[in-house]
């Protein structure tokens, strides 16, 4: 195995010195972040010599009910380890957390799909619409309570 | 009571229409037979020039069955010969429609003015001894003066469709046709200087020896220029089905898709007439004051198969590639072509101003060396250079480097 | 005299013969170059993910078929791979071994489609994509024996494959392998160095390395911009920790180099497969897991596989019930896809095509 998965514990460490108040706490694989501070937190783990994360496999959410989980798989191609980087938002309505769009171009089209499906608004993407649903669509068809 | 053709009349050498004037001439009054017997000849033309048409459609679909390891059609009558009937029943059975906001009367036209060019070359193409609809003395300026009408078809199919992929066609395909004109016309400059003559059949007459051997490399500027101007592979930008879909006729249904679809199969079949007739020595071969139209059907039928097999092969050019092709390329070429020729004429030909076999045979090595030398300076300056094959990169797991 | 001239709005798609699938461009063009680009989708959109959260582990295995439905082997492997990862359950080397060999066999074909729709989309009329379709036939009548389905494989499964290859496989195989080398040279002598393909491609929508890696661009496209990144190599799973191939690159990231690296990358597929057929040992080819999959609660997993058309990830959650909690499609089709205004603003409508063709996108897999 080439590519190393960095434990929650070495990213804690690392971010936690690189960004103040924005780790949460962390598990064996993944990394928890403060909603409000994804941008800088995906700033810093690109521009970090030793985490070097310059791509973005996927972002991910899922509906808990009471909560939502967005998660970031990230890899390093130039270290050749890979990260998980999760965050939480409360509640149901009017959700948003920063954008990394301008982080990772390659968030382009899963924000929007995420903000299409699931109904969680990205601050700072530039062309946040509905991607797979037309226009004037009523709902978000990925949440849990969508049926 | 018989009526006599007088010398004097346009249409005196034209042995099938004298023949056909006699038969009538017995029956009718003069006037009512010169008009019969002219009809006689354009339905002959007409249909076979249709007809041809729908064959080829059916040799170029078995053909590039062939090319693609396909069968092709081959299920209506003989080896599926009457697939083109099957095709053009469909096609008339079809709903005939014309897009909202179109130009109607222009529309409607279309399809008329793409045919009848393709009819009108046959007129002045000698299909064998003295079998000519008309001996016209400038037969080859009527040739090109009679194509160039087919830009305006598709000009007028592009801007009557009220389609936008339509109208790219139509400024392709008009942008296309015009810089291929050019080289097309000089490159035929040759064999009028060569032949001394700008009537068909005494082009055919001046052939001792084939044009293809005097002439190579007006043979490959006008093969190539007319392939553009039948907007066939690789040049066929008007209609590229891959990016334009149809290009000009893309709103074309029916009876009107039908006509269409048998004027480009025509001109294919009529333009490979006249460059046989141009290059090839025509109806000339063994046995030609019996067999001639054998031999001129039979090198028609090689040239569109190698229109066929070159459509088969080529991916298409790119607008501005074709372009630079056609005025950096082809005219250069031509153009050397032309001078080469007149100055070989000049100091070849005899008192009279003919030339013998002889000479021709001179000409013609001549002029396969200055048709290698110049496709070669040419052909190196617009050249590519082809990417070396580069070895593939040994990966393995300990060597990865990222940058 | 001036001319006055407008741009003009073309909708390419999504009924257009080169968009590979019911895609949309919403272009602007400045005669016959392009001044903007908005790629639209979601013309088919069946909601794959949330139809999983219905349908239990092995059911969704049918579901993944219709995702990328020229690669389906691979996405199934994905997929269970994903599930593997969930429940913890060891794999049978055979199984590895067939599931390893399928999904090189699925690249050959996949890849073949790709060159093939991308020459056709040069205006080629179909003859290379009748030569491509002609080995693709063959990868597919193979795949008929093994599990009596050609596109839907539905081959693999959670803890193995489904079933074990017919004896008469292993002759047909071996005979496809020997048929294959001589069908493929044809291709490449058609294609490979033609001059006009040459002309046509070489230099035209370069994709630079810094912008594919930002972008998540992954498999040839990326690996033709100049970085040999394959998971295959970088985090090998199934058999390809034993399997010795080369990872082609080029540098240019040009639409000649994607079609180029594609043209490789199945030199390497046909050498893995042949060292598969080496290697493989009889045994059993399914692990010993329950009918009705419950991986525990508050498991997840991200299954990755490098994909035909790049990286391929399954991000699965289970609440310890039958079916995932939520299940999170990574496609590469649509990550690719970012960098379209890229790569085509300021080129012409010719080379548009082209370069959709050398991105080698499937619009099952887009809009999912």
């Amino acid at each position: 195995m080439v590519v190393r998965s960095l434990g929650g514990g070495e990213l804690e460490e690392r971010v936690s010195a690189g960004v103040s108040d924005s780790v949460e706490g962390s598990v064996d694989d993944a990394l928890w972040i403060n909603s409000s501070k994804v941008a800088e937190v995906a700033g810093f783990m690109k521009s970090d010599q030793r985490l070097d994360f310059n791509f973005l496999n996927s972002v991910s959410a899922v509906d808990y009910i009471d909560h939502f989980e967005i998660v970031y798989h990230l890899t390093s191609l130039n270290k050749q380890h890979t990260a998980i980087v999760k965050t939480r938002l409360n509640g149901r309505d009017a959700l948003s957390l920063p954008s990394v769009y301008h982080v990772w171009r390659g968030a382009d089209f899963q924000e929007r799909e995420i903000w299409d499906l699931m109904g969680i608004r990205f601050e700072g993407h530039p062309n946040l619409k509905r991607i797979m649903l037309w226009e004037g669509f009523e709902g978000h068809p990925l949440r849990k309570d969508y049926l | 009571m018989s009526c006599v053709l007088g010398p004097d009349n346009i249409l005196h050498d034209t042995l099938l229409f004298r023949v056909i004037y006699d038969f009538v001439g017995h029956l009718l009054p003069c006037w009512l037979s010169y008009i019969v017997a002219g009809g006689v000849i354009m339905m002959l033309l007409v249909n076979g020039v249709l007809m041809g048409a729908g064959l080829f459609s059916w040799v170029e679909r078995r053909l590039i069955g062939r090319f693609h390891n396909r069968i092709g059609p081959n299920r209506w009558g003989p080896f599926g010969m009457l697939q083109p009937m099957a095709d053009v029943v469909k096609l008339i059975f079809k709903e005939d429609l014309t897009p909202a906001g179109a130009d109607r009367i222009v529309f409607m036209i279309v399809p008329v003015a793409m045919l009848a060019p393709v009819v009108l070359m046959m007129a002045v193409v000698p299909f064998a001894k003295d079998t000519a609809l008309a001996n016209l003395n400038v037969g080859v300026l009527y040739v090109l003066a009679v194509t160039s009408i087919t830009s305006v078809a598709i000009f007028m199919a592009g801007w009557a469709s009220n389609n936008r992929y339509a109208m790219f066609g139509a400024s392709r395909g008009v942008a296309i046709l015009i810089s291929y004109e050019v080289p097309v016309v000089m490159s035929l400059l040759g064999v009028v200087l060569v032949a001394g003559s700008m009537s068909m059949a005494d082009v055919v007459s001046a052939q001792t020896i084939p044009f293809l051997l005097v002439q190579p490399l007006a043979f490959f500027v006008f093969f190539v220029g007319t392939s553009a101007e039948l907007n066939r592979t690789p040049f066929d930008l008007a209609e590229a089905e891959s990016e334009i879909i149809a290009g000009y006729h893309i709103e074309y249904s029916g009876v009107k898709f039908a006509l269409i679809q048998a004027a480009e199969f025509g001109a294919v079949l009529t333009s490979s007439a006249v460059m046989v007739t141009l290059f090839l020595s025509g109806w000339s071969g063994p046995l030609s004051s019996y067999l001639g139209w054998v031999w001129f059907l039979m090198k028609i039928g090689v040239l569109a198969f190698v229109f066929s097999w070159v459509r088969a092969t080529f991916p298409r050019l790119r607008i501005d590639q074709l372009l630079a092709f056609a005025w950096k390329f082809l005219l250069p070429i031509s153009i050397i072509n032309l001078f080469a020729t007149a100055l070989e004429v000049y100091f070849l030909r005899d008192g009279a101003g003919t030339l013998d076999t002889t000479d021709l045979w001179i000409m013609a090595g001549i002029n396969f060396g200055v048709a290698f030398g110049s496709l070669l300076i040419f052909g190196t300056l617009i050249k590519e250079k082809v990417r070396p094959a580069r070895p593939i990169t040994g990966v393995t797991l300990s060597s990865i480097e990222v940058s | 005299m001036t001319i006055r001239t407008e741009p003009m709005t073309v909708n390419i798609g999504p009924q257009h013969p080169s968009t590979h699938g019911v895609f949309r461009l919403r272009v602007t063009f400045d005669g016959e170059e392009i001044l903007e680009v908005e790629p639209i989708f979601g013309y088919l959109h069946r909601g794959t993910e949330k139809l999983a959260e219905e349908r239990n582990y092995t059911q969704i295995v049918t579901l993944t078929d219709r995702l990328d439905y020229v690669s389906s082997m691979i996405n199934n492997q994905a997929y269970c791979l994903a599930v593997e990862e969930l429940l913890g359950v060891e794999v049978p080397q055979r199984a590895k071994y067939l599931r390893t060999l399928t999904a090189e066999l699925q690249r050959v074909a996949s890849h073949l489609m790709g060159i093939g729709f991308f020459l056709q989309d040069l205006g080629t009329l179909g003859t290379p994509l009748m030569y491509a379709f002609r080995s693709r036939e063959r990868i597919l009548d193979l795949f008929e024996m093994l599990c009596g389905a050609r596109i839907t494989v539905s081959y693999m499964r959670p803890g193995g494959v489904f079933f074990d290859a017919p004896v008469d496989f292993w002759p047909a195989l071996d005979q496809f392998l020997k048929d294959f080398e001589a069908e493929y040279n044809e291709i490449q002598q058609l294609i490979l160095e033609n001059e006009i393909v040459m002309v046509r491609t070489r230099g035209v929508a370069l994709l630079p390395l810094d912008l594919a890696i930002n972008a998540s661009v992954s498999g040839p496209s990326l690996r033709a911009s100049g970085l040999a990144w394959d998971w295959r190599k970088m985090a090998p799973y199934d058999a390809y920790d034993r399997m010795e191939f080369d990872v082609p690159i080029a540098t240019g990231g040009d639409n000649y180099d994607r079609f180029w690296v594609r043209i490789q990358e199945i030199h390497q597929s046909i050498r893995i497969v042949k060292q598969c057929i080496e290697q493989i040992e009889p045994g059993p080819t399914r692990a010993d897991v329950p009918l009705v999959l419950r991986p525990p609660a508050g498991a997840e997993a991200y299954g990755r596989v490098e994909a035909s058309k790049g990286e391929l990830g399954f991000y699965l959650v289970s609440d310890g019930g039958i079916s995932p909690y939520r299940m999170k499609i990574r496609s590469p089709s649509l990550m690719n896809l970012t960098v379209t205004e890229h790569l085509l603003v300021g080129w012409k409508l010719a080379d548009m095509i082209v370069t959709l063709g050398s991105l080698d996108i499937n619009l099952g897999e887009v809009d999912r």
